[in-house]
């Protein structure tokens, strides 16, 4: 250990506390070691009894972890990709890239609950809104889906909960949509009950049994077809149209509304963000008014603040399954809000006119490429295209070697074969091709013909235009917002104006619970602008992609020491996701052994609303586990439903330590219960950030996991995604881990897939990779010690004023701790609402309000803040007890107070009709000390009624005379 | 906050509140669900002429916080539908007992009130003291 001391040790960055600050806080819970203290939280039969980690890396300094990630780096290939299938060369404009993808304001923020600091990225989204309904030419867009294929397996259950035959469970697929999209539609139809059939344009089955179809536009093969009369023919049968549209096609193309489409679904992969090897990206989807209250996922709406000023917030709240649970229609949490921003962003930067010239461009060049190659002979089909097009020819396996000792990737043919079976290649084109690019390509294919042909003699026709579908004839993106920022100064300027009105964990402690706000670093984040991770193809040769598959293995290896089980897939593209998949793991075992009986899922009353919504999409049956007064799992009421249901329970799920942030003693014998009548123990993962190090789940009887990558791991909320939320299941249970294929659709009614990537959002892995390389066994252990300190010395000092509502044995919390503020209503007329906004007046982001337990807040103050910042949440609180005070002894009226009218702007301040019975200094400056930086709320108090009860999620322009000039800027 | 129980209104044990009138039967929500659920902003109502049997839904009440659906305590067929409470959701929010009514209906066979607690009953439940 002597290279230690002169070692400059990630983990001590990542950490908020030193020594010092360590043995302060313990003092005052009382202990002398930090060993000692968590021996006292943690039961003593959870506790690992491994001594060694051994597969887990050793930490070392950031330099050092760098190093070596850049060699495994360069064991990724970066050829140039003309692959496609939904992921396309793309230019990420540098103002974008620097200051929204690498700029910690953007990235560090959490989903936007708290609306009146979250103002920036709201109405980025919103933006993200207007782009989308402007393209599809629907009056609804959401603010983000997961992939493309989640979006088309949303669009066909909206379809399946709207259809007007109840008995109607037919959903056609069109024979243009990708075997991989095909593939997810599969996995979410199956436990619905919903029938998928392939058809072609020629065949349709349109019956009164068939509530839905999905085309995709351009096709696999990347034909083009004018979908008008298919879709008037199917709405004959009460047939909903769901179409698959690419968004830069789109831009040439009449709206698909136009044509007839019920529901717009793609991804905005192409819209400036890098491929990645898969993801993330945003996947959209838009539709017409009458599906607004089935739209899965997240919308931003407007509002009103108290004085009427216009803001932003997330709409209809109540669609989503935290609230439905298992009368939820989809999972879905989160959205891909950080992609999601850069595409809207990279729309603002082009305009309708540089979308319109890279669209017609591709579509210039991809034209010229097909008359070209027909000079040599190739034979290409004669059909209307928009960027790609397929060519069979017996000398492909040749045309492919050539491509790669040019440095390209071609799409081999059939889907899936290698080169050396291939029977033909294909082509597509994206913003990136240029002239010079298009003579690299027909040189290298050239070279494997005898023909001489000088292909730069032949002109490139610059006024062909798209054919064979109706063009776009309407103003689109005329919005202010799409027009003004062509300088970057003016863009930079905008961009910063957006993020300074939202609190980041630049601006300080993000407490919130369950959603474990740490350090996302620097040196984690970096690699993931590195061509070698962000410019690979998902279908790239496997041999052009060992630097991910290192990682992978790595990654995989070290999940399974921390969680004691024995595989994970990284399939899974959210939190969600992976309890779905983690489900239809233990579904698929299930039907492997013939057993169709098992089809309860046990889930506690204390679960977050996801678990049920999930559990009912893989097709199980809920049965609700009451909780006891102390938050943990009702042992008798388990037992009781154990005993009753029997051989029929496929699964418990539960939360380890449970939501409410306690270590339950009788995790074990649960465990075993379950076991003892054939079921399986799944654990929600959230609360991992308790555990790493210290208690491994696969040892106390868990059978299934899935662990937030972007909780844990350090992989950043963005702002309300993207989430990584990887599956690691038991050796039983590994052969019915997610699957993909490319080249074929699935036949096995065990094989399943949850993203349209086999590794989803392999990109951001190597900033998980990079905090376990970095932080090492050691590293780890600690930062869970230290949350876990964190949260019982904030427990401590604001018991003196709060109610601690749950504790676990020797009366100590978790990571995290539940102020209750059940009675303050009665006793003040405030609610815990209020008290959320008045924390903004301090200069801090609310933590979790109302969950799990109504009117209470939950504290997770993570390892990664300092006792300085910690101190300065404690004292806020404790001020806010004392204006608590003040209102009930009626100091100041229950409706016109300091806290009921936070959070405060700078201009009620300056107003010169300040009226209220307080002072301004008191409403702003709250601490009486002037070194703590203070943050302002951009906007008053946000009316969340309003905005619900007159939805508007788009700008749209309005036909009357203008007076508030094109309505939203 | 304090409560209006009219002594003349029924109510089930899911917060809806049945009153005779005419000899049909008009139905809503008690204040007191009202307030629990917060701030409504959509009603949604099964269509007139529908006949439903006990205990199913006959509408859906969103708040900005909660979602909660309303049971019908017995077998009936659906006279009359409250679209201001559809169109203006805040009417409900302000006036459950007068102006915000959901339904009128026509029981299907005589209903038995057995079901149902009287305005003390519900009263010493949702609102003791």
């Amino acid at each position: 250990m002597q290279l230690e001391k002169y070692s400059d040790l990630f983990i001590n960055r990542h950490l908020g506390l030193d020594d010092n600050d360590q043995k302060n806080m313990l003092q005052k819970l009382g202990f002398d070691t930090l060993e000692h203290f968590i021996q006292e939280v943690i039961p003593p039969d959870i506790k690992t009894k491994s001594k060694s980690y051994s597969n887990l890396p050793k930490g070392c300094s950031e330099s050092k972890a760098l190093k070596d990630l850049h060699t495994i780096a360069k064991k990724n290939q970066v050829n140039r990709s003309l692959i496609g299938l939904g992921y396309y060369g793309t230019h990420t404009p540098n103002v974008i890239e620097r200051n929204i993808l690498e700029n910690p304001r953007w990235y560090t923020s959490y989903t936007p609950y708290q609306a009146e600091i979250s103002q920036g990225r709201l109405e980025a989204l919103f933006n993200f809104q207007t782009l989308i309904c402007e393209l599809t030419g629907f009056s609804i867009s959401n603010a983000s889906l997961l992939d493309e294929g989640t979006a088309s397996a949303e669009a066909m259950t909206v379809a399946f909960s709207a259809r007007k035959n109840k008995s109607a469970n037919i959903f056609l697929v069109h024979e243009s949509v990708y075997n991989h999209t095909y593939n997810v539609l599969l996995t979410r139809a199956r436990p619905l009950g919903i029938t998928l059939k392939r058809f072609n344009s020629y065949n349709p089955e349109f019956t009164n049994s068939t509530f839905g179809m999905l085309i995709q536009l351009p096709g696999q093969n990347g034909d083009l077809f004018d979908p008008s009369f298919l879709i008037s023919r199917a709405h004959k049968f009460d047939i909903f149209a769901c179409v698959s549209i690419d968004p830069l096609a789109q831009i040439l193309i009449k709206p698909i509304a136009a044509l007839g489409a019920d529901i717009a679904i793609g991804t905005m992969q192409r819209f400036g963000v890098p491929i990645g090897f898969g993801g993330p990206h945003a996947a959209f989807f838009a539709c017409s008014d009458k599906f607004k209250r089935l739209i899965p996922g997240r919308i931003v709406g407007e509002s009103v603040t108290k004085e009427g000023g216009k803001s932003l917030r997330l709409a209809l709240q109540t669609r989503e399954q935290h609230i439905r649970r298992e009368k939820a229609t989809s999972n879905i949490c989160t959205a891909q809000s950080l992609l999601a921003i850069i595409s809207s962003f990279y729309a603002v930067y082009h305009g309708s006119s540089g979308l319109t010239k890279i669209a017609r461009r591709i579509v210039i060049f991809r034209r010229h490429l097909e008359l070209c190659l027909k000079k040599l002979g190739l034979v290409v089909k004669d059909a209307a295209r928009f960027d790609s097009f397929d060519i069979y020819t017996e000398k492909s396996t040749q045309i492919h070697q050539a491509a790669l000792e040019a440095g390209f990737n071609l799409r081999i043919l059939p889907l899936g074969a290698d080169i050396e079976n291939a029977k033909g290649f294909g082509i597509s084109i994206d913003e990136v091709t240029d002239e010079s690019e298009i003579f690299k390509i027909l040189e290298f294919i050239g070279s494997v013909f005898d023909k001489e042909i000088d292909f730069r003699k032949i002109p490139i026709d610059y006024f062909f235009e798209l054919e064979g579908l109706p063009l776009r004839d309407d103003n689109f993106m005329s919005q202010e917002i799409f027009e003004n920022y062509r300088s970057e100064t003016e863009l930079m300027r905008y961009i910063f104006h957006l993020s300074e009105k939202d609190f980041s964990l630049v601006d300080g402690m993000m407490p919130l619970g369950s959603c474990t706000m740490k350090l996302n670093s620097a040196a984690e984040l970096n690699p993931i602008s590195w061509q070698e991770f962000s410019l690979i193809h998902p279908f790239a040769p496997k041999s052009q992609t060992k630097g991910y598959s290192q990682i992978i293995t790595d990654l995989e290896k070290w999940i399974c020491e921390i969680v004691g089980l024995q595989a994970v897939s990284f399939q899974p593209n959210a939190g969600s996701q992976g309890e779905f998949a983690g489900l239809l793991a233990i579904k698929s075992y299930f039907i492997s052994k013939n057993d169709y009986v098992r089809k309860k899922c046990l889930i506690p009353s204390s679960a977050h609303g996801t678990n049920p919504a999930s559990a009912v999409m893989a097709g199980f049956e809920v049965v609700s586990v009451s909780c006891d007064e102390q938050g943990n799992i009702d042992f008798d009421d388990l037992s009781k439903k154990l005993k009753e249901f029997g051989s029929q329970i496929a699964a418990l799920m539960l939360t380890y330590p449970s939501t409410h942030g306690v270590f339950e003693l009788r995790i074990r014998e649960i465990c075993e219960l379950v076991h003892n009548i054939g079921g399986f123990v799944y654990l929600d993962g959230a609360n991992l950030n308790a555990q790493v190090g210290l208690c491994k789940p696969g040892e106390y009887g868990i059978d299934v996991c899935h662990l937030n990558l972007h909780k844990t791991f350090c992989i950043p909320h963005g702002g309300g995604g993207p989430g990584v939320g990887p599956v690691a299941v038991s050796e039983t249970l590994r052969p019915f881990l997610p699957d993909f294929s490319l080249s074929n659709v699935f036949i096995n009614n065990t094989s399943y897939s949850v993203s349209s990537a086999q590794f989803g959002s392999a990109s951001i892995l190597p900033i998980s990779w990079m905090y376990i390389k970095m932080s090492g066994m050691q590293g780890l252990k600690k930062s869970s010690m230290q949350a876990i300190l964190s949260a019982n010395y904030i427990a401590f000092i604001l018991k003196t004023k709060f109610k601690i509502l749950y504790k676990g044995q020797n009366g100590f919390v978790a990571h995290e701790c539940i102020l209750d503020f059940r009675d303050l209503k009665q006793k003040t007329g405030l609610t815990v609402n209020d008290i959320a906004k008045r924390l903004i007046d301090y200069s801090f982001h609310a933590p979790t309000v109302s969950w799990p337990v109504a009117e209470t807040i939950m504290i997770e103050p993570t390892e990664s803040e300092s006792l300085r910042e910690i101190d300065r949440f404690c004292d806020a609180m404790l001020l806010i007890a004392d204006e608590i005070t003040e209102v009930e002894n009626g100091l100041y009226p229950k409706d016109n107070n300091v806290i009921i009218n936070s959070p405060h702007t700078i201009k009620q301040l300056i107003s010169e009709e300040w009226q209220n019975p307080y002072t301004k200094e008191k409403a702003a400056y709250p601490y009486n000390d002037d070194k703590i930086r203070k943050f302002w709320s951009p906007v008053s108090r946000i009316n969340n009624a309003y905005g619900d009860r007159n939805l508007v999620c788009s700008c749209s322009i309005q036909e009357e005379p203008v007076t508030e000039e094109k309505k939203c800027a | 906050m304090t409560y209006k129980f009219p002594d003349d209104f029924l109510y089930a044990d899911t917060h809806e509140y049945v009153k005779r009138e005419n000899g049909l039967i008009k139905l809503g929500i008690s204040e007191f669900a009202v307030d629990q659920l917060g701030d409504i902003v959509f009603v949604e109502l099964r269509e007139k002429g529908s006949t439903l049997e006990k205990g199913e839904t006959f509408g859906t009440i969103e708040s900005v916080k909660a979602v909660e659906e309303v049971y019908l305590p017995f077998d009936a067929e659906i006279i009359e539908r409250n679209d201001n409470v559809i169109d203006n959701p805040e009417i409900l929010q302000n006036d459950p007992i007068e102006q915000g009514w959901l339904l009128i209906v026509k029981p299907i066979k005589d209903f038995s009130s057995a079901d149902l607690m009287n305005s003390c009953e519900y009263q010493s439940k949702v609102a003791p003291n």
